[in-house]
């Protein structure tokens, strides 16, 4: 192994170590403010009474379900302990400990959240995977054919639909494509999933809508990228050279507008994972994104602590792997 | 060459485009299931209890209602509800003891009364449906009843478990349910509740707490004994009662009264059971007509027929038409629809059986005619859809906070306040508005169809209608602006003080969609001159101020448990106050002479005395007017002409074994509906190609004109 080659690796380990120790605080920090927030909201004695029922409820099973499930500790000081137990005793210490070795437990309502979390994942996955890839080479492909046309009516027709797609609000795409598509049209289901093959008509209107919906944004931002690319020096050069203009944009100026696309696309991550609420409500995906709304709605403090904590691993993971992309994309970075 | 390929091309897509122009591209399940006797519903909220002991919610008891059988049930056709045998030979008769042991006869008065015996005896030969819990070995030894980690760790669905069993349901599966009611650890909601009637229950639970304390093992109910509930032999069982308490009958056909084998509960506790998320609350036994085979509450929840089900003759069949036995549907399908639009729209496909009314399409599928009859448009005629109203067992209601200074308390002028407010707040209007007309302004407590509900002019509130016309008319505003200058207000400013009268608002509501409908309960105020202040907050703020009695004016509401007028009156009876006991009077509202009667009417028989008792207490709590009666809902229910016996029974769960579906009937109207139509989708892609090539041509140009060709 050569020496440079050594230093590299040397360094990125050193910069990976550097940024997993940060993530500590950062993630304690999160969980300490979804604490707070979740239980300025909603008290031990409430997330009870919604999980027991509202009527006959007594005092008795309302004490039962707290102490079972340990919510009947203090929230984060247990003043009548002494010692280290002042912050064990406590339900932040309780669940967070745990947090940290990936272990969610069990919701309020008695699911393992691990298992349901990775039934879910698959889902939202299946939808957002799609409308990313599919919603980047569409736009990707769009901005690079404005860009070409760039100072004509097409340009200036393409920025005009670009900014009218963007006003439209993304409710407007899912009722427009429900209603053309399946009721109209009647050419795939309104809404619901399956299994396997199955669920391939299922996931076409989202994942079109999902892309369509995306185009006018994406396109109209990489169109941006593209034309402050396409007046620099070494594009000049390169057609100087005699390249075509198609070798000029996908090999010149694509390339080196690679590090806000990839800053985009790295901070989308998370959300590929934890689903987007409004497209799961409206097509009946059981993804993630209603898995932590269902979880709001029903005070399932476990789930949303849960899901919060994941969020920000996956987001602190998002910006490693963007910093190390950067390094992929242009040599002259070193983290 | 190329343009010649192309054509190729755009000919050959059309030709495939049009061989699939068939029907049913929309279908949202398999087409094999096309003609399978299957039924199609929707659910809004993911039941969060299967558990008998725990679910308590109507969206839960869609499908523990299809699964457990009570010993009771309602009667599908008979109004006023009527109570019917299930799984017991009879409806059981209380029998009544006194003191010392003595047994009392007829209709005993409670003072009277120590113990109620209710002896209830089991059909034989009723099976449990097909579970692993109940699987024996050749030894006849429970197979899946001492599982080590190791063979739970690779299940995690009850499908993993490859054999099944059953075994004949007895009484002693009743009196267990019972016990576990008390569970420590299963937080029944009516634990409490049944503390006050089941005898030794309250004493039992707390026996209950301390063996699980004591011991780290899990609690085997069958060697805990209690005075409440007895075996007498295999199929009879007893349960004894404290007090007097008629409506316990109800109580009876309740799923928290249905059974419960005690081998479900060995088989779910194992450790290692839980953590894999099997457990009895999602994965049900029962005896009923069906089982839940699917259970995944994110997107589908599937029953079927339990193969081991006896079968039960339609109401009023002949016993020897053996196509007459329930259930006739094979297998029931829900699917989650969160937002309304898609299921509608899936309804309108013939993808769903039944539906009810969307508000966003209610112009669109219900007309009214001139008497305000409810009917449905012609569009929905032709498709054959069938629509059924009933008046729903329940009330909206506005309380007033009796505790509060200003509305609250007893004095003239707290009452004429509460009675001008009454008759300003026009709840015609506001159903019209606000719920398409689908509801009847309420004169009292009791909805229409429970016993002591009166009609017409005899059953009117006269504090807030006068009798005109043949029906009810709202007193005249001038009446309620007298009345408010008689509490001392004239044109809502206090004739004392010079003050302008604020009164609050509580509710959950918030938001656009709110408020339009809190601006008009401001109007409604405004009539009188009263500036009404909304406090919107979020439901636990708002659950807590009203346990409190912090609020002073809020509204809220009622589903019936059972169709007796005490499950309306209890709602008003003082020692079930919020500030006294938690309980459920949420108004705070106290009136000896109420409760006194309240005593004596849940106690008695319906008949007429019961009968005048019940109109005395609805002068009593007119008069005093601590809720504006508001009104009672009404349910529209809309159903396809392949959808038999649609018929709306309010109180039963269990009416799925009722239902019908012509499955040929369904699978032509889909076809029929569903024709997708695809040459908009060929245009559009041939308007792109189109709009590309001259862009493609600009191109080639300028790369020529570039380099000089």
């Amino acid at each position: 192994m050569s020496i440079s080659l050594e230093k590299g690796l040397g360094s990125v380990s050193s910069y990976l170590t550097r940024r997993i120790l940060y993530a500590f605080p950062i993630l304690i920090g999160v969980n300490f403010i979804t604490f707070v927030l979740f239980f300025v909201v909603n008290s031990p004695d409430d997330m009870a009474r919604v999980h027991l029922g509202n009527r006959y409820v007594t005092e008795d099973s309302i004490s039962n379900w707290k102490s079972e499930r340990g919510y009947d500790k203090p929230l984060f000081i247990a003043l009548d302990n002494s010692g280290k137990k002042v912050f064990t005793e406590t339900i932040f210490f309780d669940k967070t400990v745990r947090l940290f070795t990936f272990d969610f437990g069990q919701s309020d309502s008695g699911r393992d959240i691990s298992y349901d979390i990775s039934e879910r994942m698959w889902p939202s996955l299946l939808i957002s995977l799609p409308v990313l890839c599919l919603g980047l080479l569409f736009t990707l492909s769009f901005a690079l054919l404005i860009a070409f046309f760039r100072g004509t009516y097409i340009d200036s027709s393409a920025v005009i639909l670009c900014v009218s797609m963007m006003s439209i609000s993304g409710l407007f795409y899912i009722i427009g494509g429900q209603y053309l598509l399946s009721k109209l049209l009647q050419i795939v289901p309104i809404s619901g999933f399956d299994d396997g093959i199955a669920s391939v008509k299922f996931l076409i209107l989202p994942i079109l809508i999902g892309v369509v919906g995306g185009l006018g944004h994406g396109t109209r931002w990489y169109r941006t990228i593209f034309l402050e690319e396409i007046h620099r020096d070494y594009v000049r050069t390169a057609r100087a050279k005699g390249l075509s203009e198609k070798g000029v944009l996908y090999q010149h100026v694509l390339r080196n507008a690679l590090i806000p696309i990839v800053t985009g696309v790295v901070a989308l991550l998370p959300s590929l994972f934890l689903g987007s609420l409004i497209t799961e409500a409206f097509f009946g995906i059981p993804g993630l994104g209603s898995y932590t709304i269902d979880a709001i709605q029903s005070q399932d403090f476990a789930i949303v602590r849960a899901m919060v904590f994941l969020g920000s691993v996956l987001y602190i993971l998002g910006l490693i792997l963007t910093d190390v992309a950067y390094t992929l994309v242009d040599p002259r970075i070193r983290l | 060459m190329i343009m010649r390929g192309f054509r190729s091309l755009l000919v050959a897509c059309f030709a495939l485009l049009c061989a699939c122009s068939d029907s049913g591209w929309n279908n949202p399940y398999p087409p094999t299931d096309d003609s399978e006797n299957i039924f199609y519903g929707s659910f809004s909220e993911r039941p969060k209890h299967l558990d008998p002991v725990s679910s308590y919610s109507e969206n839960e008891a869609v499908f523990t209602g299809q699964i457990y059988e009570p010993v009771l049930q309602y009667h599908f056709f008979d109004r006023p509800y009527r109570l019917e045998p299930l799984t017991s030979e009879t409806v059981p008769e209380p029998i009544y003891y006194d003191q010392n042991g003595s047994y009392l006869e007829g209709d005993p008065l409670s003072e009277d009364v120590h113990e109620v015996v209710y002896r209830i005896k089991i059909k034989p030969g009723i099976l449990f449906q097909p579970h692993p819990c109940f699987t024996l070995d050749e030894k006849g030894e429970y197979l899946y009843h001492k599982l080590s980690a190791q063979e739970i760790e690779s299940k995690t669905k009850l499908s993993d478990f490859s054999s099944n069993g059953t075994r004949e349901l007895i009484a002693a599966d009743y009196v267990y349910q019972i016990k576990r009611l008390m569970h420590p650890k299963l937080h029944s909601p009516i634990a409490g509740f049944m503390s006050k009637y089941i005898k030794d229950l309250g004493q039992f639970g707390n026996r209950l707490r301390e063996a699980s304390i004591e011991s780290s093992r899990t609690l085997d109910l069958r060697a805990h004994e209690f005075l409440g509930a007895k075996i007498v032999d295999r199929y009879t069982y007893e349960i004894r009662l404290s007090k007097k308490y008629p409506q316990f009958k109800y109580w009876l056909a309740m799923s928290f009264f249905a059974p419960v084998p005690w081998e479900a509960d060995a088989f779910f506790d194992q450790p290692g059971m839980k953590e894999h998320n099997l457990s009895l609350d999602w994965y049900p036994v029962g005896t009923g007509p069906y089982m839940l085979t699917e259970n995944n509450p994110n997107r589908r929840m599937v029953l079927e027929k339990n193969p081991n089900y006896r079968g039960e003759l339609f109401p009023g069949a002949d016993e020897s038409d053996a196509e007459s036995l329930m259930p006739y549907i094979d297998r029931a399908h829900y699917s989650l629809e969160k937002e309304s639009i898609p299921g509608w729209t899936k309804f309108l496909q013939g993808y769903y059986d039944a539906s009810g009314v969307v508000s966003d399409s209610f112009d669109q599928t219900i007309q009214f005619n001139t008497r305000g009859e409810a009917s449905l448009t012609e569009d929905m005629k032709r498709k054959g859809i069938n629509l059924v109203t009933a008046v729903r067992s329940s009330i909206s209601y506005m309380g007033f906070n009796m505790v509060d200074p200003v509305v609250g308390g007893t004095s003239e002028q707290s009452l004429l306040l509460r009675r001008a407010i009454s008759i300003a707040i026009d709840y015609e209007e506001l159903i019209s508005i606000f719920a398409n007309g689908r509801g009847t302004a309420a004169q009292g407590p009791i909805p229409p169809g429970i016993f002591g509900y009166v009609e017409g002019e005899n059953g009117i509130n006269p504090y807030v209608y006068k009798w005109a016309g043949g029906q009810a008319k709202r007193q005249n505003l001038e009446v309620a602006k007298d009345l408010l200058f008689r509490a001392g207000y004239e044109n809502g400013v206090n004739i004392n003080t010079g003050e302008p009268l604020t009164l609050y608002f509580d509710t959950v509501s918030s938001g656009p969609g709110s408020k339009v409908m809190l601006n008009w309960y401001r109007k409604q105020f405004s009539k009188l001159g009263i500036d009404l202040v909304v406090r919107a907050t979020d439901y636990n703020r708002f659950q807590e101020k009203v346990r409190k009695g912090t609020v002073q004016i809020f509204s809220w509401g009622w589903n019936a448990d059972y169709p007796d007028p005490e499950n309306f009156f209890f709602l008003l009876y003082g020692p079930n106050a919020k500030i006294v006991s938690q309980g459920e009077n949420a108004v705070n509202y106290q009136s000896e002479e109420f409760d006194d009667l309240f005593v004596r009417m849940r106690s008695m028989a319906n008949g007429i005395e019961r009968q005048e008792v019940i109109n005395r207490m609805l002068e009593i709590v007119r008069r005093d007017a601590p809720w504006v009666w508001g009104f009672h809902p009404t349910s529209y229910t809309l159903s396809h002409s392949w959808y038999g016996n649609a018929v709306p029974n309010l109180m039963a769960r269990n009416t799925l074994k009722y239902k019908t579906i012509e499955v040929s009937s369904r699978s032509q109207k889909r076809d029929e509906w569903n024709r997708p139509i695809i040459w908009p989708l060929f245009a559009i892609t041939s308007l792109i190609i189109f709009a590309l090539i001259p862009a493609w041509c600009v191109y080639i140009a300028r790369e020529r004109a570039r380099f000089g060709e």
